[in-house]
């Protein structure tokens, strides 16, 4: 019953998706502005009914109901009720039916929330809402059912990836796609603007928190992912360049343009067909993503089902939305007028810069991810891998950290070079005395990405603190302190990647239960190996104790053999210190008692998400600061 | 060029690499990943019987001048029940088929094999899945085709679909 109960809902919310859509088309042909009244609670109900079908099909998750394909396939009644859980959104068609609950869900947000709007745009944006959501609803009703039930019911599931079994899981994935989702609303903003032409600092300021939590929530999905791959695929690393990882990665660099641009515009009014550009791009670069890791055109760890209709249905949505939404593009924004002037030394020629090379890096990554695909249209089959990735995105990244030390301290609209040389005074003479330092301790050892990121790293860490210099620290707005932290951010998650690339102490050894190795100031006693049991595995789990002159810590990495499915995984054991990590990984057996250790001193690595972490909450800061501004507003005025 | 024609640039494009994603999602998919071992002798092995009315499976079995398939099953697992029937029709045309269970039980062996039909020569029991892995198999169902000399002919990766029986006859002819 909760299955068709759900499965009714999911036809509601689609029914309402179209009165919606219907509503507003005729609301903004006739010029009845009225029409937003009856669309708005179209919309909040549409939310609603998606969320009662998203918490059916979780129902039938955690009571494992093996009449349902979906659960049969994907979970198993011995799996700990967290993977039941999140097993209902590791899989396509579950994660297709999160994508719309979050869609419906944001497009009740708008409809009951947003005021400061235009009436015209207000509805157009809601008609474009329900316009992208009535693709996605066609795709889940007609190519991926996720209530299809199986007859006869098997008596037991075939289990969830064990690779997925993991808490990171159960929040990655959701995270990511309510990114991905409020970009959407980015994007049905864009289109609103576009149809009524009203591109101006008032629609960047009802688009600007939209696109704020996009990132934020973007952010801290890719910070989780990454923090993911490091310590469940055991290989030591935190990024891959794999597919999926650009998936979320090109999104995000869109974002981050967007969410620099549609503050140029809210604040000075400029930027205008640039600030729609990206946010059509934005919304089109989480498409793309979610095609390749669908269509399973792209091999990749990630890839969940390969079948190339479901590939041909969203490459035919893509085609729709993003080629209609480019062509709207081309259309009317010549009619958009250009928005107010600024001379080549200012904030404004700064963020343009950022804009530029974020999307130069957005190009490199685009490139790299579809390379593959064009050789093989010529017949050659290649891959692209990491050394690409890093070489030629490795240094426009660095400029853009430069760029982000300098670009605070300019003034709006125009400024002198003289006055800024000044403001970064401090910071340049660091920059030269580490570089000056590293070079003379390092060179030779260190790579040139990693040199420069550290020698870069720190005077980019004190510049993005100079915007609070000589200002009341508790009078300075929160967006201010949500920029700052934001940036220190970046600089701190630089440091922790060079400090990983440049000092990391690898070894690799074959060792017998008793004996001891030494590697980077630790000593690790192999102490015994033993199977142990979980609730659906079981695994060889090592005790190591493990000590640098102080008190001994255990550790125990384990190489786990899931039963269902089938598959031997190794959980890799970190020990967390104040300047780095151990990071020790249990392989196969040697030969007779001798055992494959893994052992990485990593130094400072944990930066790497620390810093990923403040990068979202500035995010967050910012997102509170501008809103908090925005309500003072209302009340003031509501006063008056 | 002229700002109006400037502003078609993206549209452009982004019709570029729609193409390009259409073309690959068009052409015939390759998932066939021609295994190392193919034209290598199968690796020694011998197993303990997975059923109760079926002999153990020896490595040694297998060079005995006729083709043959050697299906990786297991009870517990959804799409070798579905690739059952294939199997089936396979044996009625005259295939020799042996089995190798994965991580499986007796008792579940025999109570699969009654309700999907019973195709096998042979059934050997590989309970910690280490003959799987000598034969780079990594999931189940794979079937391996085997030539008259005890080599490894061909890998098929998942199940046997209705329409991959003619191809699997064919191949087992070409192993003469």
């Amino acid at each position: 019953m909760i299955a068709e109960a759900g499965l009714i809902a999911l036809w509601l919310a689609a029914a309402l998706a179209l009165l919606q859509l219907a509503l507003t088309t005729m609301g903004l042909w006739g010029g009845k502005d009225e029409l937003l009244g009856t669309a708005r609670p179209v919309a909040v109900t549409q939310g609603v009914l998606t969320a009662i079908s998203f918490c059916a099909l979780v129902a039938l998750f955690l009571r494992s109901d093996m009449s349902m394909l979906l659960v049969a396939s994907n979970s198993h009644s011995a799996k700990p009720w967290l993977y039941k859980f999140a097993g209902a959104w590791g899989n396509h068609e579950g994660s297709m039916l999160l994508w719309v609950t979050v869609m419906g869900m944001a497009g009740a947000a708008v409809a009951l929330f947003e005021r400061a709007l235009r009436r015209d745009t207000h509805m157009a944006t809601l008609g474009g809402q329900a316009a992208i959501s009535l693709g996605f609803y066609a795709f889940l009703l007609f190519s991926s059912n996720p209530f299809a039930r199986i007859d006869p019911a098997p008596t037991n599931g075939q289990g969830l990836n064990p690779l997925l079994q993991d808490p990171g899981l159960a929040f990655h994935p959701p995270t990511l796609y309510l990114g991905y989702v409020g970009l959407s609303v980015a994007f049905s903003f864009a289109i609103g603007a576009l149809l009524t032409r009203r591109v101006d600092a008032a629609f960047a300021r009802a688009m600007r928190p939209w696109v704020l939590a996009a990132w934020v929530l973007l952010t801290l999905g890719i910070t989780a992912g990454s923090y993911w791959a490091y310590y469940e695929l055991g290989w030591g690393g935190w990024w891959f360049w794999d597919p999926v990882e650009n998936a979320s990665l090109m999104p995000w660099l869109a974002a981050t343009a967007l969410l620099h641009s549609v503050t140029v515009l809210a604040t000075r009014d400029s930027l205008r067909a640039w600030t729609v550009m990206l946010a059509v791009i934005a919304f089109s670069m989480s498409m793309v993503g979610t095609f390749l890791v669908r269509s399973g055109i792209l091999t990749s760890v990630h890839a969940f089902a390969v079948d190339p209709e479901r590939g041909s249905f969203i490459l035919a949505l893509l085609a729709l939305y993003i080629g209609g939404a480019l062509a709207l593009f081309g259309w009317r924004v010549g009619a958009v007028r250009e928005g107010a002037p600024f001379r080549p030394v200012s904030r404004e020629s700064a963020l343009v810069m950022n804009n530029l090379l974020l999307c130069v890096v957005l190009g490199i990554v685009l490139i790299g991810t579809l390379y593959p695909l064009m050789t093989e249209a010529f017949g050659h089959k290649v891959s692209v891998g990491a050394p690409y990735f890093d070489r030629i995105a490795g240094p426009i990244a660095l400029t853009l950290m430069l760029l982000m030390a300098v670009g605070p301290l300019l003034r709006w609209r125009h400024d002198n070079l003289a006055a800024l040389g000044k403001r970064i005074a401090v910071p340049a003479l660091l920059l030269a005395l580490s570089l000056i330092a590293l070079i003379a301790i390092g060179a030779g050892t260190i790579g040139v990405l990693p040199l420069l990121g550290l020698a870069i790293a720190i005077p980019v860490g004190v510049a993005s603190l100079a915007p609070l210099w000589k200002r009341k620290l508790l009078r300075t707005p929160l967006f201010t302190w949500g920029m700052v932290i934001a940036h220190l951010g970046c600089a701190v998650s630089l440091a922790g990647m060079a400090c990983d690339s440049a000092f990391t102490v690898e070894k690799l050894v074959a060792a017998r239960p008793g004996e001891s190795i030494r590697t980077a100031g630790w000593t690790l006693v192999f102490e015994r190996i033993a199977p142990i049991a979980g609730d659906n595995w079981t695994a060889l789990q090592a005790d190591i104790r493990a000590s640098r002159g102080g008190g001994a810590v255990m550790i125990r990495p384990q190489s786990r053999f899931f039963t269902l499915p089938p598959t031997a995984t190794s959980e890799a054991a970190l020990l967390t210190r104040w300047n780095g990590q151990l990071y020790v990984v249990l392989g196969q057996e040697a030969d007779a008692g001798r055992w494959q250790l893994r052992i990485w001193w990593k130094p400072f690595v944990t930066l790497i998400w620390l810093g990923g972490i403040m990068i979202a909450l500035g995010g967050v800061l910012a997102l509170i600061g501008r809103e908090r501004r925005g309500w003072r507003h209302k009340w003031r005025r509501a006063e008056a | 060029m002229k700002r109006s024609l400037l502003l078609w640039v993206p549209l452009a494009a982004f019709v570029a690499v729609l193409l390009l994603l259409a073309g690959r999602l068009a052409s015939p998919d390759d998932h066939v990943i021609e295994s190392r071992l193919v034209g290598q002798p199968l690796p020694a092995f011998d197993l303990p019987a997975a059923a109760s009315d079926r002999p153990a499976l020896r490595s040694t079995d297998m060079a005995h001048g006729k083709p043959r398939l050697v299906n990786i099953f297991a009870s517990w697992c959804l799409p070798c029940a579905a690739e059952a029937p294939q199997l089936m029709a396979l044996r009625r045309a005259g295939v020799e088929i042996d089995g190798i269970a994965i991580r499986d039980a007796r008792a579940d062996v025999d109570a699969f094999l009654n309700k999907h039909g019973n195709p096998y020569t042979r059934i050997g029991l590989d309970a910690r899945s280490t003959v799987q892995m000598a034969l780079g198999s990594s999931g189940v169902p794979e079937t391996f085709v085997i030539d008259a000399r005890g080599r490894i002919a061909h890998q098929h990766i998942g199940d046997i679909r209705a329409d991959d029986v003619p191809k699997m006859l064919q191949r087992l002819e070409a192993a003469r």
